[in-house]
């Protein structure tokens, strides 16, 4: 098995130069913009740390081309270029089902907040009216009143 | 406080039509509270519906006629009504028809649905709605071992034993009909069927049109194929719609 791997391994063609430095510099641009957003505000840390480590490990495989090189003789691929492909295709779809799983969440939780604000707003319309209704005998009485205390400060 | 009879009616868009529907249930002489939940409207609808003598809920955004249900339920819940009347905005219910789901309520029922087929004069609708309808009725049946003829029907009453029920979480926020009905079943709920009379719809837009016919069906075979499996909402209490915080 170790045998056939290591032979496998013979057979992939190696990173070429210029295929590891644009997989640096993509590395490093997801970096960049990554930190630019979270300065802007518009990416929370929580959401920042899975992009960082994926260009950690873009960088890791660009740099250290046997890793690359196993992992496509482990998959049965000739080239690393597709490896790093099929990884990355992999990778977003997970990315994908687990945003989406946090969206789900999300919507249920936005649903029953609005609900609740929808309710409350009822509730505190009731007590106003309520209240209202209370206060009118009150009111009532004290407009009956006021032409008196009048009379009394015209005197 | 215990109060009796709520009458929750979704609407969404029908400042032309919640006005007279209000009236007209009001009228029915059962001493009914009226519940309009008005879904984010951005029409007149809250206001017609408060003008014509209704208690309105505004949702603050559109959330979908489940939500709007359950929302209605909810409040029936909090303020410990007995029984509760659903009817939808868009001149469909005939409140005429009101009296006969009290009376199965008062008969022990607890989940009553009135059927536009029972009644033998439905009115007529598209080719793909009535097939969605009949294969839905054919496995409302079969689950729940009695008749059922229109299980996707919004005109409804509930016992407060149903409302119970209704109120969690897992209520379906959108298409609720069948799934409920079989989920009524397995909570050991009486179900019952009344005929109505149904009428065309005055207005405005159906939630079953287009595309959305082929939606509905995925999703109710989806929902009803997860029911005996699926795990139930978990109730965290800051989630809860219908426990007073």
């Amino acid at each position: 098995m170790i045998a056939d791997l290591a032979h496998a391994v013979a057979d992939v063609a190696p990173l070429l130069d210029r295929q590891r430095y644009v997989a640096l510099g993509v590395a490093a641009a997801v970096v960049v913009v990554v930190f630019e957003l979270m300065r802007r505000r518009k990416l929370r840390e929580e959401y920042s740390w899975v992009w960082v480590a994926t260009a950690a490990f873009v960088a890791v495989l660009a740099l250290e081309g046997n890793v690359l090189t196993a992992i496509s003789a482990f998959v049965g691929s000739s080239s690393p270029v597709w490896t790093l492909f099929f990884g990355a295709m992999v990778f977003l779809l997970a990315l994908a089902l687990q945003f989406s799983v946090r969206l789900s969440r999300l919507t249920h939780r936005h649903r029953t907040l609005g609900q609740r604000v929808a309710l409350l707003e009822a509730e505190i319309q009731r007590l106003r009216e309520q209240d209202a209704g209370e206060r009118a005998p009150e009111r009532r009485a004290g407009e009956r009143a006021t032409p008196n205390r009048a009379r009394d400060i015209v005197a | 406080m215990s109060k009796t009879t709520a009458l929750i009616i979704p609407a969404y868009r029908e400042a032309e039509r919640v006005g007279a529907v209000v009236r007209s249930a009001l009228a029915q002489g059962l001493g009914l509270d009226v519940i309009v939940v008005d879904d984010g409207s951005p029409d007149e609808t809250a206001q017609a519906a408060r003008a014509a003598g209704a208690t309105v809920i505004s949702h603050p955004y559109n959330l979908g006629y489940g939500c709007a249900l359950h929302t209605g339920y909810c409040h029936a819940w909090r303020q410990g009504y007995e029984r509760l009347l659903q009817m939808d905005a868009d001149g469909q219910h005939d409140p005429a028809m009101l009296p006969r789901l009290v009376d199965a309520l008062d008969r022990g029922a607890d989940v009553v649905l009135g059927s536009r087929y029972l009644a033998g004069d439905a009115p007529p609708t598209s080719f793909a709605k009535r097939t969605a309808t009949k294969m839905f009725a054919s496995i409302a049946s079969r689950w729940t071992g009695m008749r059922i003829t229109d299980p996707t029907s919004g005109f409804q009453g509930l016992s407060r034993r149903a409302l119970e029920c209704v109120v969690n979480d897992g209520f379906p926020e959108d298409y609720p009909d069948t799934d409920v009905l079989v989920q009524h079943h397995r909570a050991g709920l009486k179900l019952a069927e009344v005929p109505v009379r149904m009428h065309i719809r005055q207005g405005g837009l159906s939630m079953h049109r287009g595309a959305r016919i082929a939606y509905y069906g995925y999703k109710m075979l989806l929902t009803l194929m997860l029911l005996p499996i699926r795990r139930p909402t978990p109730l965290r209490a800051r989630d809860t719609v219908a426990r007073w915080s």
